[in-house]
């Protein structure tokens, strides 16, 4: 009997003939986004208009698939159509209606249409081919070579989400031509669990999660252990409000994780792993779900994996809403069936997790980059990034920012890189004010801190994090004091109440946040965040208190003057906080149409028709109604 | 004597429950650690009713063999369970950093001004509830709101109206 490895790449070429037949040798060939984003921005109806031309034409060499998300969300759908010898040209904001003219042209006339694609930056070659583009290349090439001539693409280096808006994530044929299990082959076949370690090690790999510590170095913890069972977790709980690489990852290329996992679980010596995923995610449950039984199909999960003698099967299990289940003892608990409380460390779950036993946990996007480390060599791998820090890193590009989506840089590129280089600056001319990285644990850094590069000990230097990846860019129109409100909001509701320095603080703080906003602060206010700060730092049971502070402190280190406003002259500067504000009517420009008067809930508008209007400061809610009812911008705001 | 009792209170709480919900209990019951799937079983239940219900929790409890204080322990650590009916359609408005920081206030603002409701609330009709998420994914196309299961993008407060009016919103049946 040939061996496993044999086995896999004959399957490869089997695949790889029914691919070519049904999709890859077409004279089109057209994909279309699908994922969360893509389908709230109208992709499904974009791919049934797609459907509906082909048939309606009668077109046997044009095909149509699904692929997951690119990452540049603000121009989703995202329609590509491959045909031989011309870099695919990426379609943008597609409508039904959109997608026929380019049907027309491109399709049937086979003259792109390029006012409808994204504009593109780089020059590329030209004879892109459906062979090279599945040639075993480096992993990380395959990107670049169907979207690297756009900009926002160009500039980012594509490792963890390789695969993403690449491949069809619901058809593992796909994975197996971008080389997929040939790295759980390899190391099940010709490694030792401790060749898999010192592999990881060397890469210099570190969690994805936020935490930043080496992965390697875990395993090994965990293989140092022994016990006869053992698990391996993955952590799909992404619970920054604001981040979804994690989404991204398993929606675009689930097989992708899944091999990661069985790679993790080898080297460690686990035979069952989990993964922990939010419920609030059902499409990349779905895809998981699918990827998980192709993979079993295929005997690449279940017993004797591969043909070889190593048995390993995933289970998922869903999360149920809860920001503290993302902090690993918790997470244990909750796959437990318990209420998902953290308990103090040690003992490590590596050596005391699941059920008591030896358990790893390791987030979606370290799990994602294994077969890299594998496959291309952990030499390779350690020469991307900083010298503490290896590889790349995926955030997710939220806010006030052009362009919104998921930027994948190596480790070492500046804050400034990624926001205006790849973001393309602040939306509508307005002024930058900050970025917010690390989510709820993290900090908000001003234009002055827009040098740092990202990596896991000059964020934190700075006084943010790293985090799991969220990045929102936030401009003037955000009050930071109502920015650090909103975070201590999520963490005070989120603390699970079973440390007093985070059930207790967290709340304090919070209302000396709401005092502040809303025109009641005092002096000595800041000073007691500060304190209070301190104390629910160090003295916190897990992460998540000892992070909560972050937010606070860091706007305060970086925007005092804004705290002092509120404080000493009751004045937001931004204009946000509702209680701080006065609306009055300037005479001027006030034309007497009355429609402040008739919008106004209260109501305390008056004046006749034709004539200037008054607004009873007095009985005045601030509800802003006014404000934006004025076409003449009469009513004005401070 | 006792086995009669027992058997009694299962055949009740098999009644109550929907029956795929009790197969899955029934088949976790094989499975090693039958108590750590507490939390899907409470998913499922709750994906049938929209809510958990007292009695469908302890119904839960009396065919897992878990006490029932456990059961709603679990349920009411976790805030995607909800221990009250909810609307026809539930309006889930994100609340995340991204969606706030792109004025997910206001759109919520004038959500519960049109429906007459607060967050966690059932209108009137019974047509509409609202809900806060956590950050749904989609932080890129923010704000974002979903109906059932239906994803909207970039919603703006005044396009608001025209949404729910996907869904037969009335404004003064909402309000009453
Ligand atoms: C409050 C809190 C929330 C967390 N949430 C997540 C999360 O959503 N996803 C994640 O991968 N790690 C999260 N972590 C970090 C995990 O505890 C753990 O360090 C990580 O999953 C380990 O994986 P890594 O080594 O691959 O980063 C969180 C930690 C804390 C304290
Ligand atoms: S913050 Fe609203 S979808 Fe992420």
């Amino acid at each position: 009997m040939s061996n496993p490895m044999e086995q896999l790449l004959e399957r490869r070429e089997n695949a790889e003939k029914r691919l070519r037949r049904e999709k890859f040798n077409a004279k089109v060939r057209i994909t279309v986004g699908s994922a969360t984003c893509e389908n709230a921005a109208g992709a499904p109806d974009v791919f049934k208009k797609i459907e509906e031309l082909i048939r309606k034409h009668g077109l046997k060499d044009v095909t149509l698939s699904r692929v997951g998300c690119t990452g540049r969300c603000d121009m989703e759908p995202v329609v590509t159509v491959f045909s031989q010898r011309t870099t695919p040209v990426k379609y943008i904001a597609m409508t039904p209606d959109k997608v026929e003219k380019v049907f027309d042209s491109h399709v049937l006339k086979a003259i792109p249409l390029k006012a409808l694609a994204m504009p593109v930056g780089v020059v590329q070659d030209t004879d892109f081919t459906e062979e090279k583009l599945w040639a075993d290349a480096r992993l990380t090439d395959r990107f670049s070579s169907v979207f690297g001539d756009v900009h926002f693409f160009g500039k980012q280096m594509r490792m963890t989400l390789r695969n993403c808006g690449v491949i069809d994530p619901e058809d593992m044929d796909e994975y197996l031509m971008v080389r997929g299990y040939q790295a759980a082959v390899k190391v099940l076949t010709e490694m030792t669990p401790n060749d898999v370690v010192n592999t990881v090690i060397k890469s210099g790999l570190r969690g994805r999660g936020g935490g930043g510590f080496s992965t390697g170095v875990k395993w090994n913890f965990a293989l140092a252990q022994k016990n006869e069972e053992k698990y391996i977790v993955c952590n799909a709980d992404e619970g920054d409000p604001g981040a979804f690489m994690d989404r991204s990852t398993i929606e675009g290329d689930p097989h992708t994780v899944i091999e990661g996992m069985i790679i993790g679980g080898y080297a460690i010596g686990a035979r069952v792993g989990y993964v922990y995923i939010r419920a609030e995610y059902p499409l990349a449950i779905k895809r998981l779900e699918l990827a998980i039984a192709a993979a079993r199909q295929a005997g690449f999960l279940g017993t004797g994996i591969f043909g070889t003698n190593w048995d390993f099967d995933i289970e998922i299990r869903l999360g149920a809403g809860a920001f503290v289940c993302g902090e690993e003892t918790a997470l244990i608990r909750s796959i437990e069936g318990e209420r998902g409380m953290p308990r103090p460390r040690p003992p490590y779950p590596a050596a005391s997790g699941l059920w008591g036993k030896p358990t790893v946990i390791n987030n979606v996007e370290t799990f994602a980059n294994i077969p890299v480390v594998i496959l291309d060599g952990p030499e390779w791998f350690s020469s991307i990034g900083t010298a503490k820090s290896k590889g790349t890193k995926v955030f997710a590009l939220a806010g006030k920012v052009c362009n919104t989506g998921l930027v994948e840089v190596p480790m070492g590129t500046t804050l400034r890189d990624v926001v205006y280089g790849v973001g393309g600056g602040i939306r509508d001319g307005k002024k930058f004010k900050a970025v917010q990285t690390g989510g709820p644990a993290g900090g908000c850094l001003p234009e002055s801190y827009l040098d740092t590069p990202v990596d896991y000990e000059s964020l934190t230097a700075a006084g943010s994090m790293m985090g799991s990846g969220g990045m929102i860019v936030i401009d003037e129109d955000s009050c930071m004091v109502d920015v650090a409100r909103f975070f201590l909001d999520f963490t005070q509701d989120e603390s699970c109440g079973k440390c007093t320095p985070c059930r207790e603080g967290t709340k304090r703080m919070l209302e000396i946040l709401q005092r502040i906003t809303s025109g009641r602060g005092v002096e000595g206010d800041i000073e007691k965040l500060l304190r209070l700060g301190d104390t629910i730092k160090r003295t916190s049971l897990c992460g998540l208190g000892q992070a909560s502070p972050n937010p606070v402190i860091s706007t305060i280190k970086h925007f005092r003057d804004e705290y002092e406003a509120h404080i000493r002259e009751k004045r937001c500067p931004a204009g946000v906080c509702a209680g701080l504000l006065t609306f009055s009517i300037i005479a001027e420009k006030c034309i007497g149409c009355g429609a402040c008067k008739r919008k106004c809930p209260v109501p305390c508008i008056a004046g006749k028709p034709k004539e200037v209007h008054e607004i009873d400061q007095a009985r005045c809610i601030k509800c802003g109604q006014c404000f934006e009812a004025c076409k003449f911008d009469a009513v004005k705001r401070s | 004597m006792k086995n009669e009792l027992l058997q009694k209170e299962i055949d009740k709480a098999m009644a109550l429950l929907p029956e795929p919900v009790v197969r899955y209990i029934q088949d976790c019951a094989k499975k090693k650690n039958p108590n750590s799937h507490l939390i899907s079983v409470l998913h499922k239940v709750q994906e049938h009713f929209g809510f958990l219900a007292r009695e469908h929790m302890d119904a839960v409890s009396v065919l897992m063999q878990i006490p029932a204080a456990k059961v709603t322990g679990v349920a009411s650590f976790y805030h995607f369970f909800n221990f009250t009916p909810r609307g026809k359609h539930r309006v889930s408005l994100c609340m995340g950093t991204a969606c706030f920081v792109k004025g997910a206030g206001k759109v919520l603002d004038k959500l519960q001004d049109l429906l007459g409701i607060k967050v966690g609330e059932t209108s009137a009709d019974g047509l509409f509830s609202i809900d806060v998420a956590r950050c749904v994914g989609a932080c890129a196309l923010a704000p974002v709101m979903i109906v059932d299961e239906k994803v909207y993008a970039g919603v703006k407060p005044d396009q608001l109206v025209k949404i729910l009016g996907e869904y037969g919103f009335n404004p003064k049946k909402a309000k009453k």
